[in-house]
């Protein structure tokens, strides 16, 4: 059985995009928590280290300190190896300024409550900015 | 958003691609936060180290570099945050020439562009600081925290490229603490315990920053028992912004816009306590003792002459362990006249290195790790600590006396 769910958000920045999500309820920083050049969390304090962010559709509480990050997000787009969208809790002005420069896709202010319960590892999610919609599509054995 | 004629001529491109994307720029991240207009900015200071530039950030310069002088020049005065490279030691530090040409390349872009090169993340304690209620475009959030908290000055966490747009339109959409209302405290601390060392402060700031963790939360502290100087508020601010993204903190008595409690926050707001096994736990997570200890680090932020003169007392006539490096790194400004002072001689006659105009965790850190086998790394910075982990070391944070002893042992003490 295949569920969808709709979540409303903030208006966000960048492009309409569909992915694979993964989530976790730890924090995001480009500078502090990634190898960039292999494309995986690398800091050992991250719940995700080890795991690749490349193409995802990443889900995190909030972003961390880190100015570098506005400009990290261009990089890594620029070389493919990127997340396709960020979705956040709250996010902070870099990281936000950061998807604006690179035309990456991200969002925060979910209505529903915390998005990272509300979206699960796995998932097939479709992210909309332009009107604050992301789309969950789950296979799913349990009802409703 | 509203736009006035002018920046409705910046939309248009009347006054030059450059300028056409920046006010677009803006707009966009306007529109995130719901700014409803622009305010216009005194000053503008940009991270753009090549790490994070990368190829493809630097040709984003290039271009804007490229276009004619009207179009690319900055309309207020702009500065710089730290390179990547001192291009004096950077062969030393075993940084490579691929890296110096495409620091080179951005230099060349920013001085196109009328960009002041201070490379300096102290700009509030070297070049000009700011005065309460100037609103700014500053990038470094070090920088930021302290404007905002210190000097009581109005600036968001601005990243580089908005930085950018806003020293070539001379403004920034108004949101987040440009606007009254989001510079009201939120949580309160009541601090129990002594501060001593620079790292003290430190680490104060790193568990209230971890508590709050988030840009929307302003946190305002009470019980500091010891008066901050202006070191001690610069570690402090720099550990609560890498711990809690927090841009702005209040401390009754102290800070320009808490002279009561009342003046911030409901009296009636619960306080959490930040104690003596707070700040001892906060320091255990960082272990290490007895270990050998590859690099010592002195950065982020950058010292100023009186942490240079303190590290110039505690190395006199001793030498450090030789498989121990020890680098102390600090602001042009700082360095002209610490050179001047002796300080600098007093300091690398101990065998350690004195790195101006860059950042240890902005200099291609993991490069350099890997390249001198740098793998434990002692720091009084929690802001450096925090980091550094993500770049393959293995930091251990201690206060500025304990660093030096170790980098002479040449482990851990």
């Amino acid at each position: 059985m295949v569920t969808t769910i709709e979540l409303r958000c903030h208006v966000g920045v960048g492009p309409v995009v569909t992915g694979e999500a993964l989530v976790t309820d730890d924090n995001f920083s480009a500078r502090y928590d990634l190898d960039r050049i292999a494309g995986i969390f690398s800091r050992p304090q991250h719940k995700l280290v080890g795991q690749s962010y490349v193409d995802k559709i990443m889900v995190f509480n909030t972003a961390k300190g880190g100015v570098a990050s506005a400009w990290m997000l261009h990089e890594m787009k620029s070389r493919g190896i990127a997340p396709k969208a960020i979705l956040f809790n709250n996010v902070n002005p870099i990281l936000a300024q950061g998807a604006a420069l690179a035309d990456m896709a991200m969002c925060d202010r979910f209505v529903d409550g915390d998005v990272t319960r509300l979206i699960r590892t796995a998932d097939r999610v479709t992210v909309n900015p332009e009107i604050g919609l992301v789309t969950i599509t789950r296979e799913s054995v349990e009802a409703g | 958003m509203q736009l006035n004629k002018e920046e409705q001529a910046m939309l248009n491109g009347e006054l030059g691609e450059p300028r056409r994307w920046a006010i677009e720029h803006m707009m966009r991240v306007g529109r995130f936060f719901d700014a409803e207009d622009f305010v216009e900015v005194t000053q503008a200071h940009i991270m753009a180290d090549t790490e994070s530039l990368g190829e493809a950030g630097v040709r984003f310069l290039e271009d804007i570099a490229a276009r004619p002088e009207a179009e690319r020049q900055v309309r207020i005065p702009m500065i710089t945050d730290p390179r990547g490279i001192d291009f004096c030691h950077y062969k030393r530090l075993r940084q490579t020439d691929l890296m110096a040409t495409l620091e080179q390349r951005a230099i060349d872009a920013f001085e196109a562009m009328g960009i002041l090169m201070t490379n300096t993340c102290i700009n509030y304690q070297t070049i000009m600081p700011p005065v309460r209620g100037e609103h700014l475009a500053f990038g470094d959030t070090g920088v930021v925290i302290y404007c905002n908290s210190v000097l009581g000055a109005y600036s968001n966490f601005e990243g580089g490229p908005s930085a950018l747009a806003a020293g070539l339109t001379g403004r920034t959409p108004r949101y987040g603490l440009h606007l009254e209302q989001n510079r009201r405290a939120t949580r309160r601390f009541r601090v129990d315990c002594e501060l001593q060392h620079l790292s003290d402060w430190g680490a104060l700031g790193g568990i209230i920053g971890a508590r709050a963790g988030s840009y929307w939360e302003v946190p305002v502290i009470e019980g500091i028992r010891n008066q901050p100087g202006s070191d001690e508020m610069k570690h402090m601010g720099a550990a609560m912004a890498s711990f809690g993204s927090v841009p702005l903190f209040h401390i009754v008595g102290v800070t320009p816009e808490a002279p009561t409690l009342e003046a911030v926050c409901d009296a009636a707001m619960p306080a959490e306590t930040v104690g003596m096994a707070d700040l001892e736990e906060f320091f255990a997570r960082y272990g290490g003792k007895g270990e050998k200890v590859d690099v010592v680090v002195f950065s982020a932020p950058q010292l100023s002459l009186m942490e240079m003169q303190s590290l110039a007392e505690l190395l006199d006539s001793r030498k450090l362990h030789p498989d121990t490096s020890l680098l102390a790194v600090t602001s042009p400004v700082v360095a002209a006249d610490a050179r001047r002072m002796g300080l600098v001689e007093r300091i690398e006659a101990s065998g350690a290195l004195v790195l101006e105009g860059m950042c240890f965790y902005q200099s291609y850190a993991r490069e350099m790790g890997e390249a001198n086998g740098w793998k434990r790394l002692m720091t009084n910075s929690v802001k450096l600590a925090n980091i550094i982990g993500g770049y393959g070391y293995e930091p251990t944070l201690s206060n500025m006396e304990n660093c030096v002893a170790s980098a002479i042992a040449g482990e851990i003490v």
